[in-house]
């Protein structure tokens, strides 16, 4: 089982996400994470889809998936030839005391600090999921109170576009 | 899927080089309601038949539709009756059946024909009405989200929330339904999207960007099936319903002919090749021949055409055919190597794939000498003559079942329809009826839907006016769905039904028998005891000619007499044994090497060796 990112360009209609959704379930596929967005074509939407499937199963997710009228097109974005981003909002107890050491950590993550009160920072970060990981563990120490976080966009790298021969 | 002759093309195909001025309806914009556009709309599709019942949401369509000239109704008894009327339509026809229900419980009626058309690949087209757009959500009275419920069972589904979308939708949902692999679409529309101005015009524009079914196959994945059947020394052509889909019976019979590889045909393939060729080795899987079992298990290469290796084929899928290679041809490239890996994948059309295929061969045939399949034939005939398909008479004195459905087919013969519920009657009317022809075996082979039988013979009889249509039926299936023979009676359909009443719900009684000690739970539907119902007294009060049989004497002249009979529907009560079973059988769950020719006769496959 490993870890694959696909690019789904869906019709922007209605019920399209419940159509990709219920094919996963229905199927038994696990999906890690789904990130919906607009892209520059009006009506075409993409998804992100993070699948943790073997290299066979992963060939049946897509061929289901291409069966779906609204779909229009799949890539399969690999990690070394793509850029894949997560985004975090976390709410971090820091009262005066330990607040310097939490802004200290938040500057070495590339991390911002979006609000803050007396006793929390709320710190937006994006990255790989590694990244954010890396920065949740340095964080939790203080006290991670609330956080959030978004299911992984991903495009790939060069001057390639994915959207461009999808739309005639 | 498929040829001219067959495939509904929702626009009309322009002649080449000039396209000529359409006269109205083509063309010009029109006034028109949603209801009237949705009319016109299945005029141009080339809609003959619509099976439905009108309720509230959907009784403004049903005012245009009462002045068409073109789209003949059809009032069912059940809207599961109006879904499964309108796959036995598509499939004896090969056109795109159309079905109409009110919303809520309408719409729900029809969820089990959808899904049974979805799992044998049927195109049809169901339209149902939906609460008016500003009521939608609000749990309104006969609300059901249609949509969300049929979406894991059509293979596309609308909410149509603009009229003036109504002939682009119906045009796509036609042109979905029937082309690539065939399936259910519906199409949910609210009462005041039918009642509504709009314009209708025709043809309207098509817009399907994730819609490109593949139909032609690669020239390179031919070339290299045809190199493996040129020296395959076991080959099998292993034949499924998409090749009756795909019209592609003649070019199955041309490679058969030009290669002579044994012929298996699936239950959704019976009729695609000729019971009477000599090539013909039946049908495989759970209730196959021992020879069509034993041929796919001993093969070195499967061509597999129109078909998916479905569990009831295969048996356990480890030990299926473990030194066959596997040429998969099929129109939806997610059924190639979705059970079994395939060597050569190919996504075409069966038709296209088949011709290709032939011609591919041939040219192998010149340059390299083909394999002597001289071997492989005289295992095939060891196995023919020593396990034919057979019965035996039950030692109670009752009537056979096999026999009731061997002689329907001797005496209706190759030209009649012959349309199946499911269960015992079902595999035998597989085994015993001899089918020459492609779209005379209908069934509901997928989902397995009991009560499929009436409804079904209803919609191919309709299509197919001038043919003989035989419901065979069970007596459980027949208490389903059988007050659609109030429909056939009175709008004229006349089916004729053999009811094989064995009192019991046969197939379940046969596994109780075989795998839980013979503890009969629930299998007795006292049908026999009680007479309840009686099937000839039922059949006169839904406007049939209701005859019995319960003597092997009568079988042949209570058909005849049936036969003769055809300005209402006829319904025969063969009264027969309960504890005749459906042999070979392979159990389930267990290899297909496992299979039992009868009862305790295990074809000994050690010895075939060599």
């Amino acid at each position: 089982m490993t870890r694959h990112t696909l690019s789904v360009l869906v019709e922007n209609v209605p019920g399209v996400l419940a159509r990709v959704s219920g094919l996963f379930s229905r199927r038994s596929f696990n999906i890690e994470s789904l990130a919906v967005g607009p892209t520059e074509h009006p009506e075409i939407s993409r998804m992100t889809i993070v699948v943790s499937v073997g290299e066979q199963p992963l060939e049946q997710v897509t061929k289901q998936l291409n069966k779906l009228i609204n779909v229009i097109k799949i890539v399969e974005l690999e990690p070394d030839s793509s850029v894949q981003r997560e985004l975090l909002l976390a709410k971090v107890r820091a009262d005066s005391s330990v607040r310097s050491q939490v802004l200290e950590t938040v500057q070495l993550f590339r991390a911002k600090v979006v609000d803050v009160s007396p006793e929390a920072l709320t710190i937006e970060a994006t990255g790989d999921s590694d990244k954010l990981d890396a920065l949740l563990r340095m964080l939790e120490p203080y006290g991670v109170r609330e956080m959030v976080q978004s299911g992984m966009v991903a495009i790939g790298r060069g001057p390639r576009s994915i959207t461009a021969t999808a739309v005639r | 899927m498929t040829s001219a002759n067959t495939r509904q093309n929702p626009v009309p195909a322009a002649p080449p080089g000039h396209r000529p001025k359409p006269a109205p309806p083509n063309g010009a914009p029109v006034k028109a309601t949603g209801a009237q556009s949705l009319v016109r709309s299945l005029e141009a599709v080339g809609c003959e038949f619509v099976f439905g019942i009108p309720g509230g949401t959907i009784l403004p369509t049903y005012d245009p539709l009462l002045d068409s000239a073109k789209v003949r109704h059809v009032l069912v008894r059940h809207e599961q009756g109006a879904g499964h009327a309108a796959t036995g339509y598509a499939q004896a026809t090969g056109k795109t059946g159309v079905c109409m229900a009110t919303s809520g419980p309408g719409a729900t009626n029809l969820v089990t024909a959808l899904a049974d058309a979805q799992m044998d690949s049927v195109p049809l087209v169901a339209i149902t009405g939906q609460t008016a757009r500003g009521m939608i959500g609000t749990d309104a009275f006969q609300e059901a989200d249609i949509c969300g419920i049929t979406l894991p069972v059509t293979k596309h589904n609308f909410l149509v929330t603009d009229p003036a979308e109504i002939p682009r939708i119906i045009a796509e949902a036609f042109y979905i339904a029937s082309s690539g692999r065939p399936g259910p679409v519906l199409v949910d529309i609210p009462k005041d999207v039918q009642q509504v101005t709009t314009s209708f015009a025709w043809p309207p524009e098509t817009h399907l960007p994730g819609y490109r079914p593949t139909s032609k196959p690669h020239g390179k994945q031919v070339r290299e099936a045809a190199k493996l059947i040129n020296s395959a020394r076991r080959p099998v052509l292993y034949v499924g319903g998409g090749v009756i889909k795909a019209d592609a019976s003649d070019e199955l019979l041309s490679l058969a002919e030009s290669t002579g590889i044994p012929v298996v045909t699936t239950l959704m393939a019976r009729g695609a090749f000729p019971d009477s060729h000599s090539q013909q080795l039946g049908m495989p899987g759970m209730h196959g021949t021992v020879a069509a079992v034993a041929a796919m298990q001993r093969s070195d290469l499967l061509i597999a055409l129109g078909t998916r290796f479905d569990d009831r084929v295969t048996g356990q899928l480890s030990s299926f055919a473990p030194d066959a290679k596997i040429v998969h041809a099929d129109i939806d490239p997610a059924e190639i190597s979705k059970n079994r890996p395939a060597d050569v994948p190919i996504v075409g059309d069966c038709k296209d794939v088949i011709a290709d295929l032939t011609e591919a061969a041939a040219a192998y045939r010149q340059e390299e000498t083909p394999a002597d399949l001289a071997p492989w034939w005289k295992q095939l005939d060891g196995w023919r003559e020593t396990f034919p398909l057979g019965y035996e008479w039950p030692s109670d004195g009752t009537l056979s079942p096999e026999h009731v459905i061997e002689r329907l087919g001797r005496i209706s013969g190759p030209d009649s329809v012959y349309v199946a519920g499911v269960g015992q009657h079902q595999m035998w009317a597989a085994q015993f009826v001899d089918y020459e022809k492609p779209r005379t075996w209908i069934n509901s082979g997928g989902l397995g839907t009991m009560g499929y039988a009436v409804p079904a013979a209803m919609g191919a009889k309709a299509g197919v006016p001038e043919t003989t249509v035989w419901a065979v039926d069970g007596d459980g299936c027949f208490q389903m769905t059988n007050q659609e023979l109030a429909t056939c009676a009175i709008e004229g359909i006349p089916i004729k039904v053999a009811v094989i009443n064995n009192g019991n719900l046969g197939m379940v009684r046969q596994w109780q028998n075989l795998f839980y000690a013979e503890r009969y739970s629930q299998s007795d539907l006292g049908t026999h005891k009680h007479r309840i119902p009686d099937f000839t007294m039922l059949a006169e009060s839904l406007g049939c000619v209701g005859l019995r049989c319960d003597s092997r004497e009568d079988v042949d002249s209570v058909i005849q007499r049936a036969m003769e009979i055809d300005d209402r529907p006829v319904v025969i009560d063969f009264v027969v044994g309960k504890d005749a079973q459906v042999w070979p059988m392979v159990a389930a769950g267990t290899g297909n090497d496992e299979i039992m020719a009868a009862r305790g006769i295990r074809p000994l496959f050690d010895d075939d060796e060599g």
